[in-house]
């Protein structure tokens, strides 16, 4: 029996707009006082009409755009009917059978194109927060409606996906155009970029019907997580002999489980119908051209563009262009070092080296993002000019860079408050060279005798009397010189 | 009235459409309301006779299109005025009945 995962991703997008998709109140996911950005419109009021943000539509049109989608010029929304009470109408504004933008796509590095079948405008709920009653033990619910109307953008893939590498790569880069286009933080642990998976296993070719929709998952690692608990949980019950439940299940993180929610056996009856209140919405090609027209570079292409003027390797463009932020810290820090055309590869590739490893790693220990990163891209340069003409070698480099930035002080500062700067005085390095050539006449004869290696033991001796200070280039020739010199 | 001239509505139909309404229906009254249901189906069933052929469907009347805002905010209602209606309020919230997702 040949199981091959079927995975389909549908993404919810929290959109970066001033206001809501239907009123006039502030959009901010971070809340705020509870109820405060509330108005008649997303408190669900009868009466009220809603009217569409416009910079809602052209967000999620520059997304449709960035995903290759073909842009609907006739669209409209719908009514989509459930009741809960997260959702203060009994109904969500969606868009059902004419979303705005479908048939897209988006390349992974492998080459392989994943579909994108649909991108849609909809609005947020309502937040509930589940509450005990001490003196009872009875639990309550509480309702903040900041959320209820903020623009949300779902972007449904196509069910192709078959590994759960696949899945966190076609996420991290849908993340990373969405940060581009400026259209969403992509944040998924406050809840601004929301992942549900649906996945089921092919059994020798044929497509399943049973198929699990999984959720509650706010990182990257939890869907990959979940997704491959998932395939070994479905591969097992199969090859017992056993169905798949079709249902839904939520990731339990730190138990590194899914469970079951509810059963799925009954389809929810959303009764979707064009919505009375808003009129159809006719998408002008002219504006469309004009959106495509002013994109903003996107991931894919910083990427090239990286490996072509700077000279680096696609893994190492691939970690800059992950995220917007360290793209533009790359990009800020080499600015400092002159024009574009002038600057080294060298020079680049170490910048890049030293944002991908060491700041990656102390951001990451830190648990901040690179935005508000200790060390500014102007201080990095600072530093790696410091290795580059000798004054530190980059040994030392490691150990300054993480005072620098436990300590948010420059490495000119710290260089010179700890006298760290590297030997490279010619008299200073000949003395301690003469001391080590004095010290070592095995060496010294051993290298008068052909052996060439008694060198690097010698520069090895000069490096440990001057506690590495020492340039090891300059120590080499000094050393070199004064073997030659004596002989 | 004669009986039954909707065969396709069945009870469990009707039990369906109330469950989706959120009213509760006596099983004594199932059968009464699946007549009555069907009736109202046969009713609107008169459209089916109209010729659409070359008519667009849409779900308006008037030919408005594309209203769009600018996304300017105003102000919103105060704290007091949202949970003025509210049955019960909870540290600024709106306290219901236990929920679960």
């Amino acid at each position: 029996m040949l199981l091959e995962p079927v995975i389909g991703l549908e993404v919810h997008v929290q959109l970066l707009t001033r206001t809501k998709m239907f009123c006039a109140c502030v959009s901010d996911s971070s809340g705020g006082e509870p109820n405060t950005r509330v108005c008649p419109v997303c408190l669900g009021l009868p009466g009220v009409l809603p009217v569409v943000n416009k910079r809602a539509v052209q967000f999620t049109v520059m997304t449709g755009l960035a995903l290759n989608s073909t842009i609907a010029s006739d669209t409209k929304f719908d009514r989509k009917n459930y009741p809960y009470p997260d959702l203060m109408k009994g109904y969500q504004i969606s868009q059902f059978d004419i979303p705005i933008a479908s048939g897209g796509w988006l390349e992974l590095d492998s080459g392989n194109r994943l579909g994108i079948t649909r991108v849609h405008m909809e609005e947020d709920t309502a937040r509930l927060i589940h509450r005990v009653d001490d003196a009872t033990g009875k639990g309550f619910s509480l309702v903040d409606v900041n959320r209820s109307g903020i623009p949300l953008m779902e972007i449904v893939g196509d069910p192709d996906i078959s590994s759960a590498d696949d899945a966190r790569e076609y996420l991290t880069k849908l993340r990373s155009i969405v940060q581009y286009l400026g259209v969403s933080t992509g944040n998924m642990e406050e809840g601004s970029f929301r992942c549900d998976a649906n996945i089921s296993l092919k059994i020798d070719g044929q497509m399943s019907d049973q198929r699990v929709e999984v959720k509650n998952m706010n990182s990257f690692r939890a869907v990959h997580g979940a997704l491959e608990y998932e395939i070994q949980r479905q591969t097992e019950v199969l090859e017992k002999g056993q169905r798949i439940v079709q249902e839904t299940r939520g990731w339990i993180e730190d138990q590194g489980i899914t469970v079951s929610q509810r059963s799925k056996e009954e389809a929810h009856d959303y009764r979707y119908f064009p919505e009375p209140d808003l009129p159809p919405l006719v998408v002008d090609p002219i504006w469309v051209e004009d959106i495509r027209s002013k994109l903003p570079e996107l991931p894919e292409n910083r990427r090239k563009r990286f490996q072509e003027e700077y000279d680096l390797s696609e893994y190492d463009a691939n970690q800059l262009v992950a995220t917007k932020a360290s793209a533009d810290f790359f990009e800020d820090s080499l600015s400092t070092r002159g024009d574009k055309q002038s600057i080294e590869s060298a020079i680049a590739k170490s910048t890049a080296n030293w944002i991908n490893t060491d700041l990656a790693h102390l951001l990451n220990d830190a648990g901040v993002n690179i935005e508000n990163s200790p060390i500014s891209p102007a201080s990095l340069s600072e530093m790696l000019a410091f290795i580059e003409d000798g004054t530190i070698s980059s040994k030392m480099a490691k150990d300054l860079f993480e005072e620098m930035f436990h300590t948010e002080k420059g490495a000119k500062v710290i260089i010179e408050a700890k006298g760290l700067n590297q030997i490279s005085d010619d008299d200073a390095l000949a003395e301690f060279v003469s001391g080590v050539i004095a010290e070592n006449s095995k060496a010294v004869d051993d290298y008068r005798n052909g052996k060439e290696t008694a060198v690097k033991f010698l520069v090895g001796q000069v490096m440990r009397v001057t506690r590495g200070q020492a340039n090891p280039q300059k120590a080499t020739e000094a050393v070199l010189s004064q073997l030659d010199r004596d002989v | 009235m004669t009986q039954n001239k909707n065969p396709d509505l069945t009870l469990d139909d009707v039990k369906h459409v109330a469950a989706l309404a959120r009213i509760q229906v006596a099983e004594s009254e199932l059968e009464t309301i699946r007549t009555q249901l069907s009736d109202v189906l046969e009713i609107f069933a008169a459209l089916q006779d109209v010729d659409t052929t070359n008519v667009e469907p849409t779900g308006h009347v008037n030919s408005v299109n594309s209203v769009m805002r600018e996304d300017e905010p105003s102000p919103s209602l105060t704290q007091e005025q949202v949970l003025a209606n509210a049955p019960q309020e909870y540290e600024s919230f709106f306290r219901i009945k236990p929920v679960l997702d």
